[in-house]
Protein backbone atom coordinates (compact mmCIF):
# COMPACT_ATOMS: atom_id res chain seq x y z
CA UNK A 1 0.00 0.00 0.00
CA UNK A 2 1.27 3.43 -1.00
CA UNK A 3 0.22 6.02 1.56
CA UNK A 4 0.51 9.74 0.89
CA UNK A 5 -0.32 11.94 3.85
CA UNK A 6 -0.74 15.74 3.69
CA UNK A 7 1.95 16.15 1.03
CA UNK A 8 2.85 19.79 0.45
CA UNK A 9 5.36 21.46 -1.86
CA UNK A 10 6.34 25.09 -1.65
CA UNK A 11 8.97 26.18 -4.11
CA UNK A 12 10.56 29.60 -3.61
CA UNK A 13 7.36 30.93 -2.15
CA UNK A 14 5.14 29.49 -4.87
CA UNK A 15 2.63 26.88 -3.74
CA UNK A 16 3.10 23.77 -5.83
CA UNK A 17 1.03 21.32 -3.87
CA UNK A 18 -1.11 21.66 -0.79
CA UNK A 19 -1.97 18.94 1.68
CA UNK A 20 -2.53 16.05 -0.72
CA UNK A 21 -3.65 12.82 0.94
CA UNK A 22 -4.49 9.49 -0.73
CA UNK A 23 -3.71 5.79 -0.66
CA UNK A 24 -3.17 3.35 -3.50
CA UNK A 25 -3.42 -0.41 -3.09
CA UNK A 26 -1.41 -2.86 -5.21
CA UNK A 27 -2.92 -3.62 -8.58
CA UNK A 28 -4.38 -0.17 -9.19
CA UNK A 29 -3.94 1.94 -12.30
CA UNK A 30 -4.39 5.53 -11.21
CA UNK A 31 -4.63 8.50 -13.56
CA UNK A 32 -3.57 11.93 -12.34
CA UNK A 33 -5.41 14.78 -14.10
CA UNK A 34 -5.64 18.51 -13.78
CA UNK A 35 -5.04 21.71 -15.74
CA UNK A 36 -1.58 22.86 -16.78
CA UNK A 37 0.39 23.93 -13.75
CA UNK A 38 -1.89 22.00 -11.41
CA UNK A 39 1.08 20.19 -9.90
CA UNK A 40 0.76 16.77 -11.58
CA UNK A 41 4.47 16.46 -12.33
CA UNK A 42 5.33 18.12 -9.05
CA UNK A 43 3.31 15.54 -7.16
CA UNK A 44 5.04 12.60 -8.86
CA UNK A 45 8.40 14.19 -8.12
CA UNK A 46 7.42 15.00 -4.55
CA UNK A 47 6.56 11.34 -3.91
CA UNK A 48 10.23 10.54 -4.61
CA UNK A 49 11.65 13.62 -2.89
CA UNK A 50 12.91 15.07 -6.19
CA UNK A 51 11.50 18.47 -5.26
CA UNK A 52 11.76 20.01 -1.78
CA UNK A 53 8.79 18.71 0.18
CA UNK A 54 7.59 21.18 2.82
CA UNK A 55 5.13 18.95 4.65
CA UNK A 56 3.67 15.48 4.79
CA UNK A 57 4.92 11.93 4.46
CA UNK A 58 4.98 9.23 1.80
CA UNK A 59 5.05 5.63 2.99
CA UNK A 60 5.15 2.34 1.16
CA UNK A 61 4.56 -0.86 3.15
CA UNK A 62 4.79 1.25 6.35
CA UNK A 63 8.35 2.48 5.58
CA UNK A 64 9.21 5.92 4.15
CA UNK A 65 9.31 5.67 0.36
CA UNK A 66 12.54 7.65 0.00
CA UNK A 67 14.35 4.84 1.81
CA UNK A 68 13.30 2.33 -0.86
CA UNK A 69 13.62 4.28 -4.09
CA UNK A 70 14.86 1.23 -6.00
CA UNK A 71 11.28 -0.10 -5.78
CA UNK A 72 9.98 2.85 -7.79
CA UNK A 73 10.37 3.17 -11.55
CA UNK A 74 10.02 6.81 -12.64
CA UNK A 75 9.64 7.83 -16.28
CA UNK A 76 10.22 11.58 -16.70
CA UNK A 77 8.50 13.84 -19.21
CA UNK A 78 9.98 13.61 -22.70
CA UNK A 79 11.07 17.22 -22.58
CA UNK A 80 13.43 16.52 -19.67
CA UNK A 81 15.67 14.30 -21.76
CA UNK A 82 18.36 15.40 -24.21
CA UNK A 83 17.56 13.10 -27.13
CA UNK A 84 20.85 13.95 -28.85
CA UNK A 85 22.81 12.25 -26.07
CA UNK A 86 25.21 9.65 -27.52
CA UNK A 87 23.62 6.49 -26.14
CA UNK A 88 22.01 3.44 -27.74
CA UNK A 89 18.59 1.98 -27.05
CA UNK A 90 19.85 -1.00 -25.08
CA UNK A 91 22.17 1.08 -22.94
CA UNK A 92 19.29 3.33 -21.94
CA UNK A 93 17.43 0.26 -20.70
CA UNK A 94 20.59 -1.02 -19.01
CA UNK A 95 20.62 2.11 -16.82
CA UNK A 96 17.67 0.69 -14.90
CA UNK A 97 19.95 -1.96 -13.43
CA UNK A 98 22.55 0.56 -12.16
CA UNK A 99 21.39 0.44 -8.57
CA UNK A 100 20.84 -3.34 -8.44
CA UNK A 101 24.28 -4.03 -9.91
CA UNK A 102 25.94 -1.89 -7.27
CA UNK A 103 29.14 0.15 -7.45
CA UNK A 104 32.10 -1.00 -9.57
CA UNK A 105 30.23 -3.86 -11.26
CA UNK A 106 29.51 -4.09 -14.96
CA UNK A 107 26.38 -5.73 -16.34
CA UNK A 108 26.58 -9.50 -16.79
CA UNK A 109 24.44 -12.02 -18.64
CA UNK A 110 21.42 -11.91 -16.33
CA UNK A 111 21.25 -8.13 -16.74
CA UNK A 112 21.41 -8.48 -20.50
CA UNK A 113 18.61 -11.05 -20.41
CA UNK A 114 16.40 -8.64 -18.46
CA UNK A 115 17.18 -5.82 -20.88
CA UNK A 116 16.31 -8.06 -23.81
CA UNK A 117 13.03 -9.19 -22.26
CA UNK A 118 12.02 -5.60 -21.53
CA UNK A 119 12.86 -4.42 -25.05
CA UNK A 120 11.00 -7.33 -26.63
CA UNK A 121 7.92 -6.52 -24.58
CA UNK A 122 7.72 -3.03 -26.09
CA UNK A 123 8.72 -4.16 -29.58
CA UNK A 124 12.08 -2.37 -29.64
CA UNK A 125 14.60 -5.25 -29.49
CA UNK A 126 15.35 -5.02 -33.22
CA UNK A 127 16.36 -1.37 -32.81
CA UNK A 128 18.57 -2.03 -29.77
CA UNK A 129 21.76 -0.65 -31.38
CA UNK A 130 20.17 2.56 -32.66
CA UNK A 131 21.17 5.87 -31.19
CA UNK A 132 18.10 7.17 -29.33
CA UNK A 133 18.12 10.40 -31.31
CA UNK A 134 17.32 8.40 -34.45
CA UNK A 135 13.99 7.13 -33.11
CA UNK A 136 10.50 8.61 -33.36
CA UNK A 137 8.89 10.14 -30.28
CA UNK A 138 6.74 7.06 -29.72
CA UNK A 139 9.73 4.73 -30.01
CA UNK A 140 11.66 6.84 -27.54
CA UNK A 141 8.79 6.61 -25.07
CA UNK A 142 8.76 2.81 -25.50
CA UNK A 143 12.48 2.67 -24.71
CA UNK A 144 11.80 4.47 -21.44
CA UNK A 145 8.90 2.12 -20.77
CA UNK A 146 11.36 -0.76 -21.25
CA UNK A 147 13.76 0.90 -18.85
CA UNK A 148 11.01 1.05 -16.23
CA UNK A 149 10.21 -2.63 -16.81
CA UNK A 150 13.85 -3.69 -16.54
CA UNK A 151 14.04 -2.12 -13.11
CA UNK A 152 11.55 -4.72 -11.79
CA UNK A 153 9.95 -2.11 -9.58
CA UNK A 154 6.77 -2.31 -7.50
CA UNK A 155 5.57 1.24 -8.06
CA UNK A 156 5.54 2.89 -11.50
CA UNK A 157 5.30 6.65 -12.00
CA UNK A 158 4.81 7.95 -15.54
CA UNK A 159 4.88 11.69 -16.22
CA UNK A 160 2.86 12.59 -19.34
CA UNK A 161 3.70 9.36 -21.21
CA UNK A 162 1.22 9.98 -24.04
CA UNK A 163 2.66 13.31 -25.19
CA UNK A 164 3.76 13.11 -28.81
CA UNK A 165 3.38 9.35 -29.22
CA UNK A 166 1.77 7.38 -32.05
CA UNK A 167 -1.23 5.05 -31.81
CA UNK A 168 0.90 1.89 -31.73
CA UNK A 169 2.88 3.17 -28.79
CA UNK A 170 -0.25 4.22 -26.94
CA UNK A 171 -1.62 0.72 -27.38
CA UNK A 172 1.61 -0.85 -26.12
CA UNK A 173 1.66 1.52 -23.15
CA UNK A 174 -1.83 0.47 -22.10
CA UNK A 175 -1.05 -3.21 -22.71
CA UNK A 176 1.96 -3.00 -20.41
CA UNK A 177 0.06 -0.93 -17.83
CA UNK A 178 -2.58 -3.64 -17.77
CA UNK A 179 -0.03 -6.44 -17.33
CA UNK A 180 1.65 -4.55 -14.50
CA UNK A 181 -1.68 -3.94 -12.81
CA UNK A 182 -2.54 -7.65 -13.02
CA UNK A 183 0.75 -8.56 -11.40
CA UNK A 184 -0.09 -6.37 -8.43
CA UNK A 185 1.97 -3.27 -9.19
CA UNK A 186 0.97 0.28 -8.34
CA UNK A 187 0.78 2.68 -11.30
CA UNK A 188 0.38 6.46 -11.23
CA UNK A 189 0.10 8.07 -14.66
CA UNK A 190 -0.12 11.82 -15.13
CA UNK A 191 -1.67 13.16 -18.29
CA UNK A 192 -3.51 16.28 -19.35
CA UNK A 193 -5.41 14.39 -22.04
CA UNK A 194 -7.06 11.06 -21.43
CA UNK A 195 -9.38 11.11 -24.41
CA UNK A 196 -11.09 7.79 -24.95
CA UNK A 197 -8.85 5.81 -22.63
CA UNK A 198 -10.52 6.89 -19.40
CA UNK A 199 -12.21 3.53 -19.05
CA UNK A 200 -8.81 1.85 -18.69
CA UNK A 201 -8.28 3.54 -15.35
CA UNK A 202 -9.26 2.05 -12.01
CA UNK A 203 -9.15 5.40 -10.38
CA UNK A 204 -8.49 9.09 -10.95
CA UNK A 205 -6.98 11.86 -8.90
CA UNK A 206 -8.14 15.32 -9.98
CA UNK A 207 -5.56 17.85 -8.95
CA UNK A 208 -5.18 21.59 -8.84
CA UNK A 209 -2.68 22.29 -6.11
CA UNK A 210 -5.12 20.47 -3.81
CA UNK A 211 -6.69 17.09 -4.39
CA UNK A 212 -10.11 18.04 -5.73
CA UNK A 213 -11.58 14.60 -6.36
CA UNK A 214 -10.53 11.00 -5.92
CA UNK A 215 -12.52 8.04 -7.22
CA UNK A 216 -13.52 6.13 -10.34
CA UNK A 217 -13.42 8.14 -13.59
CA UNK A 218 -17.24 8.46 -13.48
CA UNK A 219 -17.15 9.81 -9.93
CA UNK A 220 -14.34 12.24 -10.63
CA UNK A 221 -15.28 13.63 -14.04
CA UNK A 222 -18.40 15.47 -12.98
CA UNK A 223 -19.06 18.99 -14.16
CA UNK A 224 -18.82 20.33 -10.63
CA UNK A 225 -15.41 18.79 -10.04
CA UNK A 226 -14.06 19.96 -13.39
CA UNK A 227 -15.33 23.50 -12.86
CA UNK A 228 -13.67 23.46 -9.49
CA UNK A 229 -10.38 22.21 -10.94
CA UNK A 230 -10.25 24.23 -14.13
CA UNK A 231 -11.88 27.38 -12.80
CA UNK A 232 -14.74 29.49 -14.02
CA UNK A 233 -13.30 29.96 -17.48
CA UNK A 234 -13.32 26.23 -17.96
CA UNK A 235 -16.36 26.00 -20.24
CA UNK A 236 -15.12 28.71 -22.59
CA UNK A 237 -11.44 27.86 -22.61
CA UNK A 238 -11.62 24.12 -23.05
CA UNK A 239 -11.64 22.72 -26.52
CA UNK A 240 -15.23 21.68 -27.29
CA UNK A 241 -14.12 18.13 -28.25
CA UNK A 242 -12.24 17.67 -25.05
CA UNK A 243 -15.40 18.23 -23.06
CA UNK A 244 -17.06 15.34 -24.88
CA UNK A 245 -14.05 13.09 -24.42
CA UNK A 246 -13.88 13.75 -20.73
CA UNK A 247 -17.42 12.61 -20.20
CA UNK A 248 -17.52 9.63 -22.50
CA UNK B 1 60.26 12.81 -43.29
CA UNK B 2 61.05 10.64 -40.29
CA UNK B 3 63.86 13.02 -39.47
CA UNK B 4 61.34 15.82 -39.27
CA UNK B 5 59.71 13.94 -36.42
CA UNK B 6 62.83 12.76 -34.62
CA UNK B 7 64.99 15.89 -34.88
CA UNK B 8 63.21 17.88 -32.17
CA UNK B 9 63.47 14.90 -29.81
CA UNK B 10 67.12 15.71 -29.17
CA UNK B 11 66.00 18.50 -26.89
CA UNK B 12 64.79 17.57 -23.43
CA UNK B 13 62.27 20.43 -23.30
CA UNK B 14 60.63 19.12 -26.46
CA UNK B 15 60.49 15.57 -25.10
CA UNK B 16 58.87 16.92 -21.92
CA UNK B 17 56.47 19.04 -23.92
CA UNK B 18 55.43 16.07 -26.06
CA UNK B 19 55.00 13.80 -23.02
CA UNK B 20 52.74 16.22 -21.15
CA UNK B 21 50.80 16.99 -24.35
CA UNK B 22 49.97 13.33 -24.84
CA UNK B 23 48.73 12.95 -21.25
CA UNK B 24 46.58 16.07 -21.56
CA UNK B 25 45.46 15.00 -25.04
CA UNK B 26 43.94 11.87 -23.50
CA UNK B 27 42.58 13.41 -20.31
CA UNK B 28 40.86 16.52 -21.67
CA UNK B 29 38.51 14.83 -24.18
CA UNK B 30 37.38 12.25 -21.59
CA UNK B 31 36.37 14.92 -19.09
CA UNK B 32 35.23 17.23 -21.90
CA UNK B 33 32.80 14.60 -23.21
CA UNK B 34 30.86 14.86 -19.96
CA UNK B 35 30.80 18.64 -20.29
CA UNK B 36 29.44 18.44 -23.84
CA UNK B 37 26.68 15.91 -23.19
CA UNK B 38 25.48 17.90 -20.20
CA UNK B 39 25.44 21.11 -22.26
CA UNK B 40 27.90 22.61 -19.81
CA UNK B 41 30.78 23.24 -22.18
CA UNK B 42 31.33 26.76 -20.88
CA UNK B 43 31.72 25.45 -17.36
CA UNK B 44 35.23 24.41 -18.37
CA UNK B 45 36.03 28.03 -19.13
CA UNK B 46 34.41 29.17 -15.91
CA UNK B 47 36.40 26.80 -13.73
CA UNK B 48 39.60 27.72 -15.55
CA UNK B 49 39.18 31.36 -14.56
CA UNK B 50 38.12 30.48 -11.02
CA UNK B 51 41.47 28.92 -10.13
CA UNK B 52 43.41 32.21 -10.33
CA UNK B 53 42.87 33.54 -6.76
CA UNK B 54 43.94 30.17 -5.37
CA UNK B 55 47.03 30.11 -7.55
CA UNK B 56 48.03 33.54 -6.36
CA UNK B 57 47.46 32.67 -2.69
CA UNK B 58 49.40 29.43 -2.86
CA UNK B 59 52.30 31.27 -4.49
CA UNK B 60 52.22 33.75 -1.64
CA UNK B 61 52.03 31.04 1.02
CA UNK B 62 54.70 28.97 -0.69
CA UNK B 63 52.57 25.82 -1.03
CA UNK B 64 52.09 23.70 -4.15
CA UNK B 65 49.93 25.74 -6.52
CA UNK B 66 47.74 22.71 -7.14
CA UNK B 67 46.12 22.90 -3.68
CA UNK B 68 45.26 26.56 -3.91
CA UNK B 69 44.00 26.25 -7.47
CA UNK B 70 41.85 23.26 -6.58
CA UNK B 71 40.31 24.92 -3.51
CA UNK B 72 39.62 28.08 -5.45
CA UNK B 73 38.03 26.25 -8.40
CA UNK B 74 35.78 24.21 -6.12
CA UNK B 75 34.79 27.34 -4.19
CA UNK B 76 33.74 28.89 -7.51
CA UNK B 77 31.54 25.92 -8.37
CA UNK B 78 29.93 25.96 -4.90
CA UNK B 79 29.25 29.65 -5.24
CA UNK B 80 27.51 29.16 -8.59
CA UNK B 81 25.40 26.33 -7.17
CA UNK B 82 24.56 28.41 -4.09
CA UNK B 83 23.48 31.48 -6.10
CA UNK B 84 21.26 29.24 -8.24
CA UNK B 85 19.63 27.52 -5.30
CA UNK B 86 18.95 30.75 -3.40
CA UNK B 87 17.44 32.84 -6.18
CA UNK B 88 15.85 32.85 -9.59
CA UNK B 89 19.19 33.65 -11.20
CA UNK B 90 19.86 31.30 -14.12
CA UNK B 91 23.02 29.28 -14.36
CA UNK B 92 24.65 31.16 -17.26
CA UNK B 93 24.37 34.49 -15.50
CA UNK B 94 25.58 33.04 -12.20
CA UNK B 95 28.56 31.51 -14.00
CA UNK B 96 29.46 34.69 -15.88
CA UNK B 97 29.42 36.80 -12.74
CA UNK B 98 31.29 34.27 -10.60
CA UNK B 99 34.13 33.54 -12.98
CA UNK B 100 34.82 37.15 -13.88
CA UNK B 101 34.78 38.11 -10.20
CA UNK B 102 37.17 35.31 -9.31
CA UNK B 103 39.45 36.32 -12.14
CA UNK B 104 39.39 39.94 -10.98
CA UNK B 105 40.10 38.86 -7.42
CA UNK B 106 43.02 36.79 -8.65
CA UNK B 107 44.57 39.72 -10.49
CA UNK B 108 44.11 42.00 -7.47
CA UNK B 109 45.73 39.36 -5.24
CA UNK B 110 48.72 39.08 -7.57
CA UNK B 111 49.26 42.84 -7.27
CA UNK B 112 48.56 43.15 -3.55
CA UNK B 113 50.64 40.14 -2.55
CA UNK B 114 53.36 41.25 -4.95
CA UNK B 115 54.05 37.67 -5.94
CA UNK B 116 56.02 36.66 -8.95
CA UNK B 117 53.28 34.59 -10.51
CA UNK B 118 53.77 34.92 -14.24
CA UNK B 119 50.30 35.90 -15.42
CA UNK B 120 51.26 35.34 -19.04
CA UNK B 121 52.21 31.70 -18.59
CA UNK B 122 49.04 31.16 -16.56
CA UNK B 123 46.90 32.67 -19.29
CA UNK B 124 48.57 31.16 -22.34
CA UNK B 125 50.51 28.18 -21.06
CA UNK B 126 54.24 27.62 -20.98
CA UNK B 127 54.78 24.18 -22.37
CA UNK B 128 58.50 24.60 -22.96
CA UNK B 129 59.22 25.04 -19.26
CA UNK B 130 57.64 21.70 -18.29
CA UNK B 131 59.81 19.69 -15.91
CA UNK B 132 59.91 16.00 -15.03
CA UNK B 133 58.10 16.86 -11.81
CA UNK B 134 55.29 18.51 -13.77
CA UNK B 135 54.93 15.44 -15.97
CA UNK B 136 54.64 13.12 -12.99
CA UNK B 137 52.05 15.33 -11.32
CA UNK B 138 50.02 15.53 -14.53
CA UNK B 139 50.29 11.78 -14.98
CA UNK B 140 49.04 11.11 -11.45
CA UNK B 141 46.06 13.44 -11.94
CA UNK B 142 45.25 11.80 -15.28
CA UNK B 143 45.46 8.26 -13.89
CA UNK B 144 43.24 9.10 -10.91
CA UNK B 145 40.57 10.70 -13.13
CA UNK B 146 40.64 7.98 -15.80
CA UNK B 147 40.38 5.21 -13.20
CA UNK B 148 37.48 7.04 -11.54
CA UNK B 149 35.69 7.47 -14.88
CA UNK B 150 36.09 3.74 -15.56
CA UNK B 151 34.95 2.75 -12.06
CA UNK B 152 31.89 5.00 -12.00
CA UNK B 153 31.09 4.83 -15.70
CA UNK B 154 27.53 3.51 -15.45
CA UNK B 155 26.61 5.90 -12.63
CA UNK B 156 28.07 8.86 -14.51
CA UNK B 157 26.31 7.78 -17.70
CA UNK B 158 22.96 7.72 -15.91
CA UNK B 159 23.67 10.99 -14.10
CA UNK B 160 24.66 12.89 -17.23
CA UNK B 161 21.93 11.43 -19.45
CA UNK B 162 18.94 11.66 -17.11
CA UNK B 163 19.76 13.41 -13.88
CA UNK B 164 16.20 13.33 -12.55
CA UNK B 165 15.92 9.63 -13.33
CA UNK B 166 19.21 8.93 -11.58
CA UNK B 167 18.04 10.85 -8.55
CA UNK B 168 14.70 9.03 -8.64
CA UNK B 169 16.54 5.73 -8.50
CA UNK B 170 18.38 6.92 -5.40
CA UNK B 171 21.82 7.49 -6.92
CA UNK B 172 23.86 10.06 -4.96
CA UNK B 173 23.57 12.78 -7.60
CA UNK B 174 25.03 15.55 -5.46
CA UNK B 175 28.09 13.46 -4.71
CA UNK B 176 28.48 12.62 -8.41
CA UNK B 177 28.18 16.29 -9.32
CA UNK B 178 30.81 17.20 -6.73
CA UNK B 179 33.18 14.52 -7.99
CA UNK B 180 32.63 15.75 -11.53
CA UNK B 181 33.45 19.34 -10.54
CA UNK B 182 36.61 18.09 -8.81
CA UNK B 183 37.58 16.20 -11.97
CA UNK B 184 37.12 19.30 -14.16
CA UNK B 185 39.16 21.45 -11.78
CA UNK B 186 41.97 18.89 -11.63
CA UNK B 187 41.96 18.52 -15.41
CA UNK B 188 42.27 22.29 -15.81
CA UNK B 189 45.14 22.41 -13.32
CA UNK B 190 46.86 19.62 -15.21
CA UNK B 191 46.34 21.38 -18.56
CA UNK B 192 47.26 24.87 -17.47
CA UNK B 193 50.93 24.57 -18.36
CA UNK B 194 50.17 23.17 -21.79
CA UNK B 195 47.63 25.61 -23.18
CA UNK B 196 46.88 28.09 -20.38
CA UNK B 197 43.50 28.87 -18.84
CA UNK B 198 42.18 30.88 -21.77
CA UNK B 199 42.60 28.05 -24.23
CA UNK B 200 42.04 25.00 -22.02
CA UNK B 201 38.37 25.05 -22.96
CA UNK B 202 39.37 24.34 -26.57
CA UNK B 203 41.20 21.16 -25.62
CA UNK B 204 38.37 20.06 -23.30
CA UNK B 205 35.74 20.56 -25.97
CA UNK B 206 37.41 20.39 -29.41
CA UNK B 207 38.55 16.75 -29.76
CA UNK B 208 35.49 15.41 -27.89
CA UNK B 209 33.13 17.46 -30.04
CA UNK B 210 34.80 16.16 -33.19
CA UNK B 211 34.26 12.62 -31.87
CA UNK B 212 30.64 13.48 -31.04
CA UNK B 213 30.01 13.89 -34.77
CA UNK B 214 31.51 10.48 -35.55
CA UNK B 215 30.30 8.12 -32.83
CA UNK B 216 27.06 6.83 -31.33
CA UNK B 217 27.99 6.17 -27.72
CA UNK B 218 29.64 8.09 -24.92
CA UNK B 219 32.56 5.70 -24.40
CA UNK B 220 33.33 5.81 -28.13
CA UNK B 221 33.18 9.58 -28.01
CA UNK B 222 35.77 9.53 -25.22
CA UNK B 223 38.04 7.03 -26.97
CA UNK B 224 37.96 8.66 -30.40
CA UNK B 225 38.19 12.07 -28.72
CA UNK B 226 41.36 10.98 -26.93
CA UNK B 227 42.91 9.96 -30.27
CA UNK B 228 42.12 13.39 -31.71
CA UNK B 229 43.43 14.96 -28.52
CA UNK B 230 46.75 13.15 -28.79
CA UNK B 231 47.06 13.99 -32.46
CA UNK B 232 46.24 17.68 -31.92
CA UNK B 233 48.72 17.98 -29.06
CA UNK B 234 51.58 16.29 -30.90
CA UNK B 235 50.92 18.10 -34.16
CA UNK B 236 50.63 21.40 -32.32
CA UNK B 237 53.99 21.00 -30.60
CA UNK B 238 55.75 20.08 -33.88
CA UNK B 239 54.13 22.94 -35.75
CA UNK B 240 55.18 25.38 -33.07
CA UNK B 241 58.73 23.98 -33.12
CA UNK B 242 59.22 24.31 -36.86
CA UNK B 243 57.38 27.56 -37.41
CA UNK B 244 58.36 29.29 -34.22
CA UNK B 245 54.75 29.72 -33.16
CA UNK B 246 53.25 29.61 -29.66
CA UNK B 247 52.42 25.97 -28.93
CA UNK B 248 49.11 26.40 -27.04
CA UNK B 249 47.34 28.20 -29.89
CA UNK B 250 48.91 25.78 -32.41
CA UNK B 251 47.42 22.79 -30.53
CA UNK B 252 44.03 24.48 -30.36
CA UNK B 253 43.98 25.33 -34.07
CA UNK B 254 44.86 21.75 -35.05
CA UNK B 255 42.02 20.50 -32.86
CA UNK B 256 39.57 23.00 -34.34
CA UNK B 257 40.61 22.08 -37.88
CA UNK B 258 39.82 18.44 -37.13
CA UNK B 259 36.39 19.55 -35.94
CA UNK B 260 35.77 21.44 -39.19
CA UNK B 261 36.76 18.35 -41.19
CA UNK B 262 34.30 16.22 -39.22
CA UNK B 263 31.60 18.85 -39.52
CA UNK B 264 31.83 18.68 -43.30
CA UNK B 265 32.78 15.04 -43.86
CA UNK B 266 31.38 12.94 -40.99
CA UNK B 267 29.82 9.87 -42.67
CA UNK B 268 26.55 10.11 -40.75
CA UNK B 269 26.29 13.80 -39.87
CA UNK B 270 28.70 15.68 -42.19
CA UNK B 271 27.26 18.68 -43.99
CA UNK B 272 28.56 17.39 -47.35
CA UNK B 273 28.35 13.66 -46.70
CA UNK B 274 25.23 12.89 -44.70
CA UNK B 275 22.50 10.94 -46.47
CA UNK B 276 20.23 13.63 -47.83
CA UNK B 277 16.89 12.14 -46.78
CA UNK B 278 17.88 11.19 -43.26
CA UNK B 279 18.36 13.47 -40.33
CA UNK B 280 17.04 13.59 -36.85
CA UNK B 281 13.26 13.30 -36.53
CA UNK B 282 13.07 16.72 -34.89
Amino acid sequence: MLEVHQLGVNYRGVKGLESVTFQVSPGQLVGVVGPNGAGKSTMLKALLGLVPVTSGQVHYCTCPLHQQLEKVAYVPQRSQIDWDYPITVQNVVMLARTRKLGWFRSPGRSTQERVKAALEKVGMWDLRDRRIGNLSGGQQQRVFLARALAQEAEIFLFDEPFTGVDAVTEEILFQVFDQLRRSGKILLISSHEWGHSLHQLDRMLLLNQRLIADGTPEQVMTQDNLKHAYGRAWMQSMHPDLGDNLFC
Amino acid sequence: MLQLLTDPLHYEFIRNALAISVIIGILCPVVGSYLIVQRMALLGDVMAHCVLPGLSLSFFLGIDMMFGAFASGMLGSFLIAWIRSQSRVKVDAAMALTFSSFFALGIILITVLKNKLDLDSFLFGDILSVTGHDIIRTLIIAVIILVAVKAFYKELLFFTFDRTGAQALGLPVNLLHLAFMAAITLTIIASMQVVGVILVIALLIGPALTAYLLTTELHQMMGVGALFGIFSSLAGVYISYYNNLPSGPAIVLVSSSLFLLALFFSPSQGILTRPSSSGSPH
